[in-house]
């Protein structure tokens, strides 16, 4: 790893003020550490968000409001989550592994956007609303692409709102050793809008709503209404873990066992 | 000494725009590491794992890969089990650190330990001690923990030598100890 200069901030408008140039938000690290270890990132100055208060989660009525430095593990086991989403809290249970949950927060994945994370798949599905010390961003104006979000160079997100759902579920078929998402897809029975579908970890431009089977699946809410539909293989990665055909089928299965779980 | 700085001018990216080289960061950090209270000054850029093989000399505590997967690192953060390779150690200002050091009562093993010696829970050890702490969050958190739990909960630690079975059993038969049955 690079030098660089370790700051923790007092609050979120100091955070703010820390942020120059070639500084860097640190959250749980679980990402960041590893990259700059890598020397594949070199900030030259880390702002550590630790005592910023922005660890939390209530229940708001329509949603659930996830604090950005929540933990993967305490979103896996909250009582509110598991009550209100609970395809959420599962979601947050196989994220990475346990070392990895202790540590990782909601706010860093989602500043993040890794094509293969989980989140993503969650706040797209769900229509999740990002709060930032500047703005409300909605889920479906966020993510602009791999690793590209909507967030100004000193924009910090502060929580996330996850309306809640009819049902919702996620399926993923995790790398062995990493535990991303070689295919993930979250499927949501909204409430007013539908069904939505999620896919992570597939997409070469990150996560993606797939309308066919959104659309096959307002029809009929069962994993056989999955089985004609179209998944094209174009514009999914293929790598050393599975090529785009094999994603797409991956995709496919996922959507299913995704399906089958909120009818559970 | 010429090594240490070797070691700073590759660490240091060549011409990065200013062309100065950047002082070199140091910060205070102040923690418990088994139950024993430190205060040093590290860089900033110090991994923690590093921190505590190196500073600390608690050499129980093993780097396994450059990718932050394979656990040898495994340490108890406020009791809590996380990779000391993926954290920096000044995150771990005002903390509680627990290494494989720190676990015996004495001379006496803790239970989890006893149980990886009893039931041949290893072959060449380098996994071992990041096993060891996972398992004992594993087990506190789940006294119960079925045998597919406890594969599950040790999915974050990668053993190259015994295809697993072993540190199995050991689990189930330290969670026996532990929960007193």
């Amino acid at each position: 790893m690079y030098q660089t200069r370790y700051l923790r901030a007092a609050d979120v408008a100091d955070a703010a003020a820390k942020l120059d140039d070639d500084a860097k938000l640190l959250a749980g690290g679980m990402t960041l550490l590893p990259t700059m270890k890598q020397r594949l990132a070199s900030p030259e100055v880390l702002v550590d968000l630790a005592d910023c208060g922005l660890s939390g989660i209530e229940d708001t009525g329509d949603a659930i409001k996830i604090g950005a430095m929540t933990r993967h593990v305490d979103v896996e086991r909250s009582e509110i989550v598991q009550r209100a989403i609970p395809g959420l809290a599962a979601l947050a249970s196989h994220i990475g592994d346990r070392q990895v949950r202790n540590r990782g927060t909601i706010g860093g994945s989602l500043a993040n956007n890794d094509p293969s994370a989980c989140y993503p798949a969650a706040a797209l599905a769900l229509s999740a609303t990002i709060h930032t010390n500047a703005r409300d961003i909605e889920a479906e104006d966020y993510f602009l692409g791999m690793f590209e979000t909507a967030l100004e160079e000193d924009e910090i997100i502060l929580a996330v709102s996850f309306p809640k759902p009819e049902a919702a579920a996620y399926a993923k078929f995790p790398n062995p050793a990493s535990r991303y998402a070689i295919a993930g897809v979250f499927v949501a029975r909204t409430t007013g809008d539908g069904v939505h579908v999620a896919v992570t970890g597939a997409g070469d431009d990150g996560v993606f709503r797939h309308a066919a089977m959104e659309a096959a699946l307002n029809i009929s809410f069962t994993p056989a209404a999955l089985d004609d539909v179209e998944i094209s293989s174009d514009e999914m990665i293929s790598d050393i873990h599975a090529d785009a055909n094999y994603r797409a089928g991956l995709v496919r299965e996922m959507a299913k066992r995704a399906v089958t779980a909120c009818q559970a | 000494m010429l090594s240490e700085m070797l070691s700073e001018m590759l660490a240091t990216p060549p011409n990065k725009g200013t062309g100065r080289r950047k002082v070199r960061g140091m910060v205070k950090i102040c923690l418990t590491v088994n139950g024993a209270s430190v205060n040093d000054d590290v860089p900033d850029n110090m991994l923690l794992v590093d921190f505590i093989r190196e500073r600390l000399k608690l050499t129980g505590t093993h780097v396994g890969c450059d990718t932050s997967q394979c656990g040898a690192c495994v340490i108890h953060l406020d009791g809590e089990s996380v990779k000391s390779c993926s954290m920096l150690a000044a995150m771990a200002d005002g903390k509680s650190v627990t290494t494989i050091e720190g676990i015996a009562d004495g001379e006496t093993l803790h239970p989890m330990q006893e149980a990886f010696h009893q039931n041949h829970g290893l072959q060449c050890g380098f996994c071992t001690s990041g096993m060891v702490m996972s398992a004992i969050e594993l087990v506190t958190n789940n006294p119960n923990a079925s045998e597919q739990e406890i594969r599950d909960g040790l999915e974050g630690n990668i053993c190259r030598c015994t295809g697993y079975h072993n540190i199995v059993k050991s689990v189930q038969a330290a969670a026996q100890v532990m929960s007193g049955r």
